[in-house]
């Protein structure tokens, strides 16, 4: 099974865009392929990695479209949805297409187009992933994150403002990034004082809506030095799923698709979380950064909150986490935001991550889709 | 109108049913969770609703003892003025949210259902 490498990487910028799905894709689609040098008609499987382009536009067939307008026709093509986790599902099946020797050249595209539609009808283009006894109560991914922070918060006697914590880091990493929707720094108080969308949490505890795309390039190791000279290995990849009912779970401040696609990824990477230097995780919600803290074993059950005091996540800490803006701060853009993670994950190994550069030669991406529904996370190695 | 739960052969209950339970086996039996009370295990108000949803939604995961079984469920409250621990029974609801605003096709689910008072 040959050993997968990313030889390019690229990213538009997040936020709101007059542009629609079908151009954000090609737009980094085309800048990827321009980043590796790698002509179109190379390319072999090409991936979309989006949830809903026909719910919020009424586009589909997005794949074929940009073979098109790539000009990588007659790639194969397929579109992989795994609602909010589905640019770490392109992850995997790029891998997959590579690993198995079906392609030897594998471009992901990950985009989507929210912002035209309002708020309210955005969320309940999320929120239509529950099941019906969810939905029928106006359940929203917000609320989920409600009623998780409540129970977190009481269990474990955490500070309020450990939440808040986490928005201040990654919106500073995100005032770095010249991606990120908000390219603002915010602190403690303005966090704490904002609008309440589900009580305990508040406007600053959730990611935006956002337009946006981010690619990244697949060839087998030991054909990307005809390509660059610095390149990322996917050393580590795992999926899993959790209950489609969130309140079925035994416990609901544990994300068991988290814990157990981590250590499949642990496992094949041979490494363990105290190898990882540099970590994008899935911060739809503040809260979600702890829980994945936990699951990927970063921090013990209940006390990934004493890490914002001590720092540790911080750009200059011993963990940089969400060094991007996280989707926090950079927007999350639903099939791009795995696809992004990936980038930065890729920038940060290979040394190229520019004013957010950390010490890092491995670096782990986690993308969660539902509320801990579904989960891919990958492990990254730079190679130069 | 019931809120019906399925029972397994292993004794595992879960809301909703599941064509195979928890653990693989196949659902034997239903219990009417309406007829029990509940505790609150976690809440929230939310106060951005999709379209259809009424604004604040208060909203609670509660978990019913049956026999000695542990069954959760999640719905509406009847108030924001709860607390974690609290206990609670279903009442019957005729439209948790209007059916015709949301992106689901009206005619694919229930939209009745129970909402959870404070005893």
């Amino acid at each position: 099974m040959p050993d997968v490498a990313v030889i390019g990487a690229s990213m538009t910028k997040f936020g709101q865009r007059e542009t629609w799905v079908r151009e954000l894709l090609a737009e980094a689609g085309e800048a990827c392929l321009d980043d590796a040098g790698v002509a179109p008609d190379a390319v072999e499987h090409l991936y979309v990695s989006n949830m809903a382009s026909g719910e919020f536009e009424g586009q589909t067939g997005v794949p074929n479209a940009l073979a098109h307008d790539l000009a990588a026709v007659p790639a194969y093509t397929a579109r992989i949805d795994q609602t909010s986790s589905s640019g770490g599902a392109g992850i995997y099946a790029a891998w997959q297409s590579i690993a198995s020797g079906a392609s030897d050249m594998t471009l992901l595209v990950g985009g989507e187009k929210m912002t035209h539609r309002t708020t309210g009808e955005a969320t309940d283009v999320i929120a239509s992933l529950t099941h019906p006894v969810e939905y029928k109560h106006g359940v929203t991914l917000p609320s989920f994150a409600g009623l998780t922070a409540r129970l977190y918060l009481s269990q474990f006697d955490a500070p309020r403002e450990s939440l808040a914590k986490v928005a201040v880091k990654n919106h500073a990493n995100g005032a770095r990034n010249p991606h990120a929707q908000f390219q603002k720094e915010i602190d403690v108080e303005t966090a704490m004082e904002s609008p309440i969308v589900a009580d305990p949490l508040r406007l600053y505890d959730f990611c935006p809506i956002t337009d946006g795309s981010a690619a990244l390039l697949f060839c087998p190791v030991e054909k990307a030095s005809e390509y660059t000279d610095e390149y990322a290995v996917v050393s580590g990849i795992g999926g899993a799923t959790d209950t489609h009912v969130v309140h079925e779970r035994a416990d609901p401040t544990t994300m068991g698709a988290v814990v157990e696609s981590g250590r499949e990824a642990y496992e094949m990477a041979g490494v363990g979380p105290d190898d990882i230097d540099v970590a994008e995780l899935h911060d739809m919600f503040t809260i979600l950064e702890f829980l994945q803290m936990e699951g990927l074993d970063f921090a013990p059950k209940g006390e990934a909150w004493k890490e914002m005091d001590r720092g540790t996540t911080e750009l200059d800490g011993e963990l940089p986490i969400n060094t991007s803006g996280g989707l926090k701060s950079k927007g999350h853009p639903l099939g791009a935001s795995g696809v992004a993670q990936g980038y930065e994950i890729y920038k940060q190994v290979t040394d190229s991550a520019g004013d957010r550069q950390v010490d890092a030669d491995v670096g782990l991406a986690c993308n969660v889709g539902g509320f801990g529904n579904c989960v891919t996370t990958a492990i990254m190695e730079g190679r130069r | 109108m019931t809120m019906e739960a399925y029972r397994y052969e292993d004794g595992s209950i879960t809301y909703p049913g599941h064509p195979i339970g928890p653990d693989g086996s196949e659902p034997v039996d239903t219990v009417d969770l309406s007829e029990y009370t509940a505790e609150v295990v976690t809440w929230t108000t939310s106060n951005a609703t999709p379209p259809g949803v009424r604004e604040p939604n208060h909203l609670a995961i509660v978990e019913f003892d049956i026999e000695g079984t542990p069954v959760r469920a999640l719905g509406q409250l009847t108030t924001g003025d709860v607390d974690i621990g609290d206990e609670v029974e279903p009442v019957y609801c005729e439209e948790l949210r209007d059916p015709e605003t949301g992106i689901r096709e009206p005619d694919s689910q229930a939209w009745d259902g129970y909402r959870f008072e404070p005893v």
